[in-house]
């Protein structure tokens, strides 16, 4: 039987300004993205805020109207990525499969070090006491045999807390939660489950697999093996990375894109910084997707598959353009836009060369990304740049590849 | 209050960092006679975390923490006052 833990720490972003700020522990606050650089939305909340039901994802006027005196204290990522690693040093003293969640939750497999389920509620009570002392935050823990069972335990009593889920309660305590607490239910898959007349995590775990493929396909025979706590999907050991399905960067700078001009210049950006992140994982994409969301947040996707992988900077912006071009007229000013790369193939990958291309060109073209690589690795990304950049250094003015956090992946995927 | 303070401090041969003392922005310095104590810990009146000295200075145990490559106090419990 494995010992799996499951450690979410509680409104991380919200309970680390609060730290920083004595002053304001005791009244709601909020962290939010930077409104004059137009990001003003809710990051996170602390329990206080909570109570007002602010919720995450919402603009900060929409917070303010639930709860006047709410405290919006402003983001401060390097701070959330030095906690996110200071908490993953407590968890490295117990064991070396810990898988992050995220920068603010991580499974960690400790079969290796226990007998038995005291011994995984006695770890976890330490952990939990030493990130309150030596982090000053708090988490809240869940123990169990699998890894989604381990997580609804971190969810089910917070914050500063442990709940153990084992073989013998899993039934009482699992069994009547909403069915929409188990990991990957959302509100289409509730919906769906409700007209089936499936309320609860038992209903599920009771209804036949059968009922649940056909009304939900391959995804009802998981949900049913999550509710029965069959998961066996194992916690990944320390420093295992998955192989991207996409790498992608998008950006609302502080004015709108109101000409291809302009968008060419905030793409160029963009473009510079997933390429080179495609580079950095030896990474050729076969698609490229932009995606742009005009001043009234309209948005439109569109990609292109392109004949061979690339990973240079001037076919992608080439692609990345013509997209633009193609399929927006800036009738209305560009508020954000992204760029993704996709369908990646290794770039040792052999392929067909072309009669119609300059291969001699693109292999120059490659030798010159690399270099620029190096140079920007010791200088920063500002060192070489385009000359159009400096036309609008508003626009040009960031730079994703060095400010880019990789959030976490859906389970499924 | 947080107070980020100048220290003089010194590495031994086996990587050791110890702190020797703490000069004041008003031009006081104050020698730390012993480190009795180094854990990571977070401090909750200066609001911070990193690794805490607890120090013996002048008769009486006070808290240093090293917070990243920064040295701050609590200055209402500091050495000043």
């Amino acid at each position: 039987m494995r010992v799996i833990l499951h450690s979410d720490c509680n409104g991380f972003f919200a309970s680390v300004e609060c730290l920083y700020n004595p002053d304001i522990r005791q009244k709601p606050v909020a962290v939010c993205g930077d409104a004059e650089a137009r990001h003003g939305i809710i990051l996170a909340k602390n329990e206080i805020a909570k109570k007002y039901k602010v919720q995450t994802g919402e603009a900060i006027w929409q917070a303010k109207q639930k709860c006047p005196e709410l405290v919006v204290a402003k983001a401060h990522y390097d701070r959330y990525l030095r906690f996110s690693k200071m908490a993953g040093r407590i968890y490295a003293d117990y064991s070396d499969m810990i898988e992050p969640f995220g920068l603010d939750e991580s499974w960690i497999d400790i079969t290796a070090n226990v007998d038995n389920f005291d011994d995984g509620y006695r770890i976890a009570e330490e952990i939990r006491q030493r990130v309150k002392y030596e982090l000053g935050i708090t988490v809240s823990i869940g123990v169990s045999f699998n890894k989604i069972f381990a997580k609804l335990g971190s969810d089910y009593k917070k914050p500063d807390a442990v709940t153990v889920i084992t073989p013998e309660n899993y039934k009482e305590i699992v069994y009547p939660l909403p069915a929409e607490c188990l990991l990957g239910v959302g509100k289409a898959t509730k919906k769906a489950l409700h007209t089936l007349g499936i309320y609860t995590i038992g209903d599920i775990a009771k209804a036949s697999r059968e009922l649940l493929h056909s009304h939900l396909g391959k995804f009802g025979d998981s949900l049913h093996t999550f509710a029965k706590g069959y998961d066996s999907s194992p916690v990944k050991p320390l420093g295992y990375e998955r192989i991207p399905k996409s790498i992608g960067n998008s950006t609302t700078p502080s004015r709108d894109m109101k000409n291809t001009e302009d968008a060419k210049i905030v793409l160029g950006v963009l473009c510079d910084s997933v390429c080179r992140r495609a580079r950095e994982q030896h990474l050729r994409a076969k698609t490229v997707s932009i995606n742009i969301r005009d001043k009234d947040l309209f948005i439109i996707n569109r990609q292109e598959k392109l004949n061979r992988s690339t990973n240079i900077n001037q076919e992608i912006t080439a692609v990345a353009m013509k997209l633009l071009r193609e399929n927006y007229s800036f009738s209305k000013p560009v508020r954000s836009i992204g760029v993704t790369l996709s369908d990646f193939v290794p770039d040792t990958y052999s392929e067909q060369t072309s009669l119609f291309v300059d291969e001699h060109k693109r292999e120059r073209l490659m030798e010159l990304d690399k270099s620029v690589d190096v140079l920007k690795k010791r200088f920063g990304s500002f060192c070489v740049r385009p000359a159009n950049m400096l036309s609008d250094k508003v626009l040009s003015g960031f730079s994703p590849k060095e400010e880019n956090i990789v959030h976490p992946v859906g389970y499924f995927t | 209050m947080k107070q980020y303070v100048s220290v003089t401090a010194r590495f031994d041969c086996d990587g050791n960092l110890l702190p020797i003392a703490i000069h004041w922005k008003d031009g006081r310095s104050f020698e730390i006679d012993r480190v009795l104590d180094i854990r990571y810990a977070a401090s909750m009146k200066a609001g911070g975390a990193g690794i805490r000295y607890s120090c013996r200075i002048a008769g009486q145990k006070r808290y240093l923490f090293l917070e990243d490559n920064r040295w701050f106090v609590d200055s209402r419990e500091a050495v000043c006052t």
